[in-house]
Order: structure tokens, then C-alpha cells, then sequence
């Protein structure tokens, strides 16, 4: 027994040093400041990156960014920019973007974003500097009432009043923001709240709420109700959408494989492309207002449809007393407030999607063990004859490039690289998501929900933060770009090579194109007067301008772009009156498309339809 | 396909509603934080939803919990949307349709001022002692009177006190429970 002792006491004593300095170094570092501790929680969160930009009411938080060199921040122009670089950042990697801004004008600046992360669920942490809690109420230098303007724009948001409350708050944040279905939350932190004294603690559960609770696991039942359904269904379609790609990339695993199993033909939203491979021949490509002929008439045609993490929004449905009237319709969704807002549903699944898929693939193996192929051949061969109709054909030109032509080039162009696009939003937006083919999740970064113009090029910086060595590409259009331009600056700042494809045809496309499908043509402030010399603009910023006006010369100037090794702006002169089609025009059904050889689009849609966005 | 192009006659989004609005009323068990009653009274304008009367108060001091009671007409589709936007907010615990549920006792309180003389101030007291209404406070032309009930019995007090010299009403909107044993 003694020597076993014996033998022991060196490591004894090892143990118990460790142990000491341990408590030493906790007793030390639990006493620290309000500011310390924002550093502090976001390591602990292992956050990397925060876009932000100082002032008054953040001092203390940038001097403490000062003293370390763990987390990196990224200097935005415009704190805008930062919440879409967070978007890029939160979308392209799946963790939470984070954000640092000042109190009022730097709140109020946040504000697109925030509302653009709650609208498409994506998972972003924004911390906003406030005037010390005396002054709160008293219109106070730089103030503004940021929870209450952020209320309505947010999964949550937190008024630090006490220097106890904030270690917990910020990792609350970061709970509520990725958990169930993701979101933007605001922690308003007031100057004396930064400078005050507390003690530092992580919880010990931070992954649980007395009230907020989401719920992950569907009902085995009604999932079971749902695979029974899928088994016995003659015109069935699988309806996905951005929740399969917030819920990672198993989720996307898993639908491609009950897609192997199944069988069954498949559609996207906008905001789930990349969740189910372009090249395969189940992929219908994307549904809804600019989507594929055979998306769309699938949809409106099928008798099962098998909706996941879509939200049946307005885009989608078209005229919503002649959505998919004779199908039964299962939702899969993380929100229970998703479920019937706009259409009924008939067997609701609330659930967590990959956690859902996984026990569809489970009970589908029970139960069968072929692919319904066969069974569903008529259907398949009814869809191929959707294809046919080609909706997504154009005249090509060779005196002067077509957008669909550049995108599809550059498409064909990035093929072997690791490849990232952002958007920003109209008509490049939708030619973007027809031509440009998605093989993977968390590739494609877009603003869905809101459509916020300007969300491209600093998405691209986020994006490529995260992603230092892929292309990352912004497909741009003139009028958009120049919302966010200077952004283009952070980029040069941080050697982020992003690439700006500007699809330049010298109008705000999309409006343009309303203009003439509902206001005969009178284009009311829709033309891009005075534009700037992109070239000349990149490179006053200190990037790389290209301009290229012939489709002849394509190619080499995409390849000139690719293997820059910097931030480059491409000016891509297209044609001007190019229209997005095909098209479901507002007040009309999925059956209904305007298909690209429809020669006068002015007289399509009726006196009830105009009134509709 | 350019036959499909015609004009179809009809709108989207403006369906006929199928059913008639309904009025509920909803409790919602809720983390007593700051912002919460504007969070709660923001979903219901930023939705569109009325709101017919909103109680709120804390009811557990020490868990920090408050309970709002809201009453709103709606048809039943909207009426779960509603309730179902109400869970989603972080600092709701527990939402509860009383009115489905059935079986709940819905209480309001009102102070009525009243002034009058002679005859009127007599039949006033009267119908006050008939509808259990205590005074609360007394002048030589005037009464404020107390009265506690449900909301129509009120609005009937009140309806009765106009011509007798009705001078102004406050209500507290209505407070609502469950019956039996059951905790929410």
C-alpha cells in the first residue's frame, strides 16, 4: 500500500499544481469589465470574426479588441455592410455571424440587415454600444431608442442595464440566434455597463431557456402518416426550401438520399438552392414566380406535395386559390407559425428538418425497399414533357452578350474551383438562380425574404473571410452594386479577392421589366443615369477594373477576373431590354407562365393583378 | 400555352373569407422584462390583429412572471395565427386560448362617474344597489360608483347610467381564468 502511495505522489502533486493555478487563474479572470467580457463570452463562443465599426458608445469594447489578436474584426465602411458580411459569413459556414456597431446612427444603419437576417433566418449576433444608462431616455448624443427600433427586426433583443446580467445575455444571444429557427438578436449594451466591474461567468447550460424552447423532434406518428403517404402516391414532389440548408449540411445529405430512395422529383425556393444537386436528373430546378415551366407545373399538378423548411411564401404560390388545388400537402417546418399562414396544410410536421429526414429515410427502409420509380413513371414522363418546353431557352447573340450567356459562361468557368456566388437583388438575382447551377448548401448566398439591394458585394466579404481560399463571386447588377460600393474598400483593406461580375445593362432590370409588363412601358426613373466608370472606380480603390462588351472576348476576360489575385470589378455590358423569364406574372397561377417566346408581355396581366407586388 | 395567358377574372389574396370573425380571449403567461407589453402590442399591430382589451400585471413575483389577458375578434384561422405568433416570442411561456378551452370566468372592473339630482340621483342609487355597484365616492351631484362583473353586465350599467348623467367610465379591460382545479 505504501508504495503504491509512493508512486502515486509525484503525479499527486502534479495534479494538484494544475489544479491550484487553474483556481488562481479563474479567480483572476472572473473579475473583469463589461467590455473584457463581450471579448471574453464571444471567445468562449469560439467566435473568429466581427464585422463592425467604432464610436463613442463602443470605445471600450474596440480597446479591448485592441489588446488581443485572437478574434479578428473586419473594418466595414457602413454598418450595413456588416450585417450583410455577417449574413455571408452566417450563411456560408453555418455558425453565427457577429457584429459590433455604435449606439444610434450606427443602430440605425443596422437595421436592413437585421430585418434581412429575420427575414431568411439567418443565425447573427449584432452588439450595439448605447449611452450609459443615466443619460438613457434623455435624447442623448448619438442615442436612440436601438431595442425598440430593433423590436419588430429581430428574433429577440437585450437592453444591458446591469453588469450582472451581461455574461449570461451574451450567451443567451448566441442560444437564441442559432437554435430552433435562426435569427438576428441585439444585445444594447450601454458605455457604463462596458466599463463596469462584474464577475465573468459561462453558464453551465447554455443551451436552454426557461421560456424559449424549439422543438426538434418531429411526431414520430405523423411522420410515419407522412412516409405512408409518399408510398402510396401517383404524382408525388418533394417542395424544399432554406431550412434544410439552416439545418446543416446532413440535412442536405439526408434529402439527397431520400430523393436515391424514393425517387421522387425535386424543386427548390430561391433560398434552399445548392441542397439538392443541379446535375442530377430529379432536380427540376427552382419554382415560383421566375422558376422553371416544370417546377411549376409540377407543383400545380401533383397529388402529394412534400414540403421542407419552405414557407409557402408569395413568391412560390402565385395566385393562392389556384395553388396545387388537388394535392395533399405536407409541411415540415422548425416554426409552428409557419404552418397554414397561407396555405393549408393537411399533416403538419413541427421539427428540426435534418432530424425529420433522418426518420423518413429510417421508416421509408421499414417499410420498402425499392425506389417508386416505376410506380411514378407516368408522372416522370408527364414532367419530361414540361422540360421540353425549355422556359429557360434564349436567343443567344453574338454582337452583344446576353446575361443568361455571361452567367452560364461564368458558371462553366468556375466549374473546378470551390466556387461561392452572392447575389444582390432583381433580374441578375433570377438569372443567377435559373444559370447558374448549384451543387452544394451554403454555396449560394441571397436575400430572399426581403430582397435587400446592396446585400451582394459585402456578402462577399463575409463569404470570403470565412472562405479565404474559394472564388467567391457577387453576380451583381449596376444599380444594386452601387448601394453597398463601398464595401469594395473593406475588401482591398482585408486582401479579400472577391469578384463583383457586374451584369451592367443600365437600368434597374426588374423594375424596368414591371414597368413594362404593368405600366405600358413608361420607364419612370428606372434608367442608371450618370454611372461611374467601373473600371476607374476599382481601381481608385485599389482593386482590378475589366470591362467587357463582347461575347467573343468572354471568356479570356472571365478568366483574367478568376486569376486575379485581388478584389476585382467586372463591368459586363449585356443587353439592355433583356426580361427575366419565364415568369408567373402576379394575380395568375403556377399553369399560367409567361414562357420566353411570348412576344408582347405589356398585355399579360389584368386590371386586379396591377395592384399586386 | 397563350391561352393560358388570358385573364383569369380573379384576384389573389383578396379570397372571400369563409368564416365569421370571433372573439377570443387569450392568456399569455410571460417573463416580466422590460419591452415585453410592447413586443406583445407590436406583434398585434405589425400582424394586423386587433386587440379588443389587454389586461397585464405580474402574477408571480418571485419567478417574475406576468399574465396578459387579451381579448380579439378574429376569424379562427387568423385567431391561430395568432396565438401561434404569440409562442414564437422568446419570452412567452405559455399561451392559452380561454375561450376555446371553454369553461373560463372573464371579469372586468369599471369606476363610473354620475351626476345628477333630484329623481335621477335616487333611480341612480337604485339601479347602483341592483347591480351591486358600491360608491366609492359621493358629492351633492354626483356619485362614482365601483362595479365588478362581466364585461356585458358593465357595458349595460353603463348603457343605463347615460341618461341619468353619465359623466365618464374607466374600465381595467378584462382579467380572465380558467375554471377548476387546472394551472396553466
Amino acid at each position: 500500500m505504501r508504495t503504491f502511495w509512493l508512486l502515486l505522489e509525484p503525479f499527486l502533486l502534479v495534479e494538484l499544481k494544475v489544479y491550484i493555478i487553474s483556481k488562481w487563474e479563474m479567480k483572476m479572470s472572473k473579475e473583469m469589465t463589461g467590455a473584457e467580457m463581450i471579448i471574453k463570452a464571444l471567445k468562449d463562443q469560439n467566435v473568429e470574426h466581427i464585422f463592425g465599426y467604432p464610436g463613442g458608445a463602443v470605445l471600450p469594447i474596440y480597446d479591448t479588441i485592441f489588446q488581443q489578436d485572437e478574434i479578428k474584426h473586419i473594418l466595414v465602411r457602413h454598418e450595413q455592410g456588416a450585417t450583410h458580411m455577417a449574413e455571408g459569413y452566417a450563411r456560408s459556414t453555418g455558425k453565427v455571424g457577429v457584429v459590433l456597431v455604435t449606439s444610434g446612427p450606427g443602430a440605425t444603419n443596422a437595421v436592413t440587415g437585421l430585418t434581412d437576417a429575420l427575414l431568411d433566418s439567418i443565425p447573427m449576433v449584432c452588439i450595439t454600444g448605447q449611452v450609459p444608462t443615466p443619460l438613457i431616455g434623455s435624447d442623448a448624443f448619438q442615442e436612440c431608442d436601438t431595442v425598440g427600433i430593433t423590436r419588430n427586426c429581430t428574433k429577440h433583443n437585450y437592453l444591458v442595464k446591469k453588469i450582472e446580467d451581461l455574461p449570461r445575455i451574451l450567451h443567451e444571444a448566441f442560444y437564441i440566434a442559432s437554435s430552433g429557427r435562426p435569427g438576428p438578436v441585439v444585445v444594447d449594451v450601454p458605455k457604463d455597463v462596458q466599463f463596469a466591474l462584474g464577475e465573468y461567468y459561462k453558464p453551465a447550460n447554455a443551451t436552454s431557456h426557461k421560456s424559449y424552447k424549439p422543438h426538434l423532434n418531429g411526431d414520430l406518428g405523423a411522420i410515419e402518416a407522412a412516409v405512408d403517404l409518399m408510398l402510396k402516391a401517383k404524382k408525388p414532389i418533394f417542395y424544399t426550401g432554406g431550412g434544410v440548408i439552416n439545418s446543416g449540411v446532413e440535412a442536405s445529405e439526408n434529402l439527397r438520399e431520400l430523393v436515391e430512395l424514393s425517387g421522387f422529383p425535386v424543386t427548390s425556393t430561391l433560398m434552399g438552392l445548392g441542397a439538392f444537386p443541379a446535375s442530377n436528373d430529379k432536380w427540376l430546378g427552382m419554382l415560383g414566380m421566375h422558376g422553371t415551366y416544370e417546377a411549376n407545373m409540377a407543383m400545380h399538378d401533383c397529388d402529394l406535395m412534400i414540403c421542407i423548411g419552405a414557407r409557402f411564401d408569395d413568391r412560390i404560390t402565385g395566385r393562392l386559390d389556384a395553388f396545387s388545388p388537388d394535392s395533399i400537402k405536407i409541411h415540415v417546418d422548425i416554426d409552428p407559425s409557419s404552418i397554414g399562414k397561407t396555405v393549408h396544410v393537411d399533416l403538419p410536421i413541427i421539427g428540426d428538418c435534418n432530424r425529420v429526414l433522418e426518420e423518413m429515410i429510417r421508416l421509408w427502409r421499414e417499410k420498402s425497399n425499392q425506389s417508386r420509380t416505376g410506380e411514378i413513371a407516368p408522372w416522370l414522363k408527364t414532367i419530361d414533357k414540361w422540360r421540353d418546353v425549355k422556359s429557360l431557352r434564349y436567343e443567344n447573340s453574338d454582337e452583344i452578350i446576353k446575361p443568361q450567356f455571361a452567367i452560364q459562361r461564368l458558371a462553366k468557368a468556375t466549374k473546378e474551383r470551390d466556387t461561392y456566388i452572392t447575389t444582390e437583388v432583381g433580374q441578375h438575382q433570377m438569372w443567377a438562380a435559373q444559370y447558374f447551377p448549384f451543387e452544394k448548401p451554403n454555396h449560394f448566398m441571397t436575400s430572399g425574404g426581403l430582397g435587400t439591394m446592396g446585400y451582394g458585394l459585402p456578402a462577399a466579404v463575409g463569404v470570403q473571410v470565412a472562405h479565404p481560399d474559394a472564388t467567391v463571386i457577387d453576380i451583381a447588377g449596376e444599380a444594386s452594386v452601387q448601394m453597398t460600393m463601398q464595401e469594395f474598400s473593406t475588401a482591398v483593406q482585408f486582401r479579400l479577392p472577391i469578384k463583383i461580375f457586374i451584369l451592367n445593362n443600365e437600368y434597374m432590370g426588374m423594375v424596368r421589366q414591371w414597368q413594362q409588363l404593368l405600366h405600358g412601358s413608361r420607364y419612370s426613373q428606372s434608367y442608371s443615369e450618370s454611372l461611374p466608370d467601373f473600371v476607374k472606380l476599382a481601381e481608385a480603390m485599389g482593386g482590378k477594373g475589366i470591362r467587357c462588351d463582347d461575347p467573343a472576348k468572354l471568356d479570356d476576360a472571365i478568366k483574367e477576373m478568376l486569376d486575379f489575385d485581388g478584389p476585382v470589378l467586372f463591368d459586363c455590358r449585356v443587353s439592355k431590354e433583356e426580361n427575366c423569364l419565364p415568369m408567373i406574372p402576379s394575380g395568375k397561377a403556377h399553369n399560367e407562365m409567361i414562357l420566353p417566346d411570348t412576344k408582347d408581355i405589356g398585355n399579360v396581366i389584368d386590371e386586379k393583378g396591377k395592384i399586386l407586388v | 400555352m397563350i391561352d393560358n395567358l388570358q385573364p383569369s377574372g380573379s384576384a389573389y389574396f383578396i379570397t372571400k373569407p369563409t368564416a365569421e370573425p370571433e372573439r377570443h380571449t387569450l392568456s399569455v403567461l410571460v417573463d416580466n422584462e422590460p419591452g415585453i407589453l410592447a413586443r406583445i402590442a407590436g406583434l398585434f399591430s405589425a400582424r394586423g390583429f386587433n386587440i379588443d382589451s389587454l389586461t397585464v400585471s405580474e402574477t408571480e413575483h418571485e419567478k417574475g412572471l406576468s399574465r396578459i389577458t387579451i381579448v380579439s375578434v378574429a376569424r379562427p384561422k387568423v385567431l391561430k395565427q395568432i396565438k401561434l405568433q404569440l409562442e414564437r416570442v422568446v419570452a412567452v411561456h405559455k399561451v392559452h386560448d380561454l375561450t376555446q378551452e371553454g369553461k373560463s370566468l372573464e371579469r372586468e372592473l369599471a369606476l363610473v362617474k354620475v351626476a345628477g339630482t333630484g329623481e335621477n340621483r335616487v333611480e341612480t342609487l337604485r339601479l347602483a344597489e341592483a347591480f351591486r355597484a358600491q360608491v366609492v365616492d359621493a358629492s351633492i351631484e354626483s356619485f362614482v360608483f365601483e362595479i365588478t362583473g362581466r364585461p356585458t353586465k358593465i357595458e349595460q350599467f353603463i348603457a343605463l347610467m347615460v341618461p341619468l348623467g353619465l359623466v365618464e367610465v374607466v374600465r381595467t379591460g378584462m382579467a380572465a381564468i380558467s375554471r377548476g382545479s387546472d394551472k396553466m
